[in-house]
């Protein structure tokens, strides 16, 4: 099974998370989005949509990670504890419920930070209307109160996004913050920090921006998203 | 008891849970929410949804938000048959995929322009003509996408039966129509997998679920436009 992953993105470390902490064995395929590598002819083939994470499992290519987590549930069932997505008709009913939700609105919201403060000046050379930024802050919102399920998986990562350029969701949050240790001890701490790295190298993520002309092809997609 | 489904029939997620459940023969109490009315906004819906959207479903002490996890607790509780959303595992892939990528696009767009062309107007606003422009060619972008990749050369999205892909995606791609956009115009491809859709709902049950957004020009035009004011700032704020 390949995985076309780059871990700056969240959906992506949601399936790299799932698959490497349920020992599910894959290739690691990087798309370096930074880099543009997403605009190559080569894997528009792959995916049309020119987004990742994209999953092959053998002739099978499949999108959007909350598909491919389902997925790798459905084939791996004999070894996926069922806490993940839960059997129970009202327990799975819940985590469904944040899958969906979640993607006009955390998904959405952190995103949006994190591409405001780390993307936007890179790529068109002013600092983004704070204002914006302001919004999309008070905007997320805490995860349901269940066992580790992939709602968790999906929502942290998410909420892990605008840490990127230090801006901190869990301060002052207590509670989120006991929930994102919870999380955190559930997938394994190491795990979980080395999937992060690259998001919360700073200056790792500005050097590959700098002089970068493949970025510019992200420009339009930016100013849309923000005017 | 029978399960409770709080919907307005204006909403393409409303209008998706409605369909299902109709053809289903899914025995329910429809409640109804008037959205142009701010009934979603009322404290005994408050309690029902904290997010204070439809649909939403009530099942003795249950509550539940998001037409995708409605209609997937439906199918499940009441054992609706394999096509709707099939046990194997590339078909369900398949279905899990498209619901997935909808959020943020056809379901975004659509709404988008039913606002602008529609209700933004009503609410005494001008929409510039690039504004305009921009979500037209985004709504084109995601028919593209629904017509080259979500259905292929297939019949419907995850093969040759309709799935509840195929219903959230109809319904999402009428709400534009309902504001006086023919998105079927010009591409026959769609225009002939919404006939197999029509057919395979029942044609009955599609229309009078998609009446009143088909009547949406006559009543937003008979509308008094003061009670859109309370929503103004929110709905400026996502679509301009």
């Amino acid at each position: 099974m390949e995985l076309y992953l780059d871990l700056v993105s969240p959906p992506c470390r949601s399936v790299y998370l799932f698959a490497k902490a349920l020992g599910i064995p894959f290739e690691f395929k990087l798309v370096e989005l930074l880099a543009g590598q997403q605009y190559t002819e080569e894997f528009g083939k792959l995916n049309i949509v020119r987004k990742i994470p994209v999953m092959k499992d053998g002739s099978f290519v499949l999108t959007e990670s909350t598909a491919i987590l389902m997925y790798l549930v459905q084939k791996c069932s004999a070894s996926v504890a069922d806490h993940w997505f839960p059997a129970d008709l009202q327990q799975r009913a819940r985590v469904n419920e944040y899958l969906s939700w979640q993607h006009l609105n955390l998904r959405a919201h952190c995103s949006k930070v994190f591409l405001l403060k780390t993307l936007y000046p890179f790529v068109m050379g002013s600092e983004a209307p704070k204002e914006k930024m302001d919004v999309a802050l008070e905007e997320m919102k805490e995860s349901l109160n269940l066992k580790i399920s992939l709602a968790d998986l999906v929502a942290l990562v998410e909420i892990m996004q605008p840490l990127g350029n230090g801006v901190d969701g869990f301060e002052g949050r207590p509670k989120l913050m006991a929930w994102r240790d919870r999380v955190k001890k559930e997938l394994g701490e190491k795990l979980f920090d080395q999937t992060h790295e690259r998001l919360l190298d700073a200056k790792g993520l500005q050097q590959k921006m700098q002089n970068n002309s493949q970025l510019q092809k992200i420009k339009p997609m930016l100013q849309k998203f923000f005017h | 008891m029978a399960v409770e489904l709080f919907l307005d029939l204006n909403s393409q997620p409303c209008r998706s849970v409605y369909i299902f459940a109709k053809k289903n023969n899914i025995p329910f109490e429809f409640k109804k929410v008037s959205l142009m009315d701010g009934e979603h906004f009322g404290d005994e819906f408050g309690k029902i949804n904290l997010i204070r959207k439809v649909p939403a479903l009530r099942d003795r002490d249950f509550c539940l938000a998001e037409s995708v996890a409605i209609m997937l607790y439906l199918a499940d509780k009441f054992k609706t048959p394999d096509p709707w959303y099939p046990a194997d595992i590339r078909q369900r892939a398949r279905v899990n995929e498209y619901l997935s990528w909808q959020h943020a696009a056809i379901r975004l767009h659509g709404s988008k322009m039913f606002w602008l062309r529609l209700m933004i107007p009503k609410m005494g606003v001008d929409v510039p003509k690039d504004k305009m422009d921009a979500a037209l060619e985004d709504l084109n972008a995601s028919l593209k996408l629904i017509e080259d990749k979500f259905l292929g050369d297939r019949a419907f999205i995850a093969g040759d039966r309709m799935s509840l892909a195929d219903l959230v995606a109809i319904v999402e791609i009428m709400q534009p129509v309902g504001s006086g956009l023919d998105v079927f115009e010009g591409r026959p491809k769609l225009g002939a997998w919404r006939d197999r859709v029509r057919a395979a709902v029942g044609e009955e049950l599609f229309d009078e679920a998609h009446r009143t957004i088909m009547e949406s020009q006559e009543w937003v035009k008979a509308m008094d436009g003061s009670t859109l004011q309370a929503f103004k700032p929110r709905i400026l704020r996502m679509f301009m």
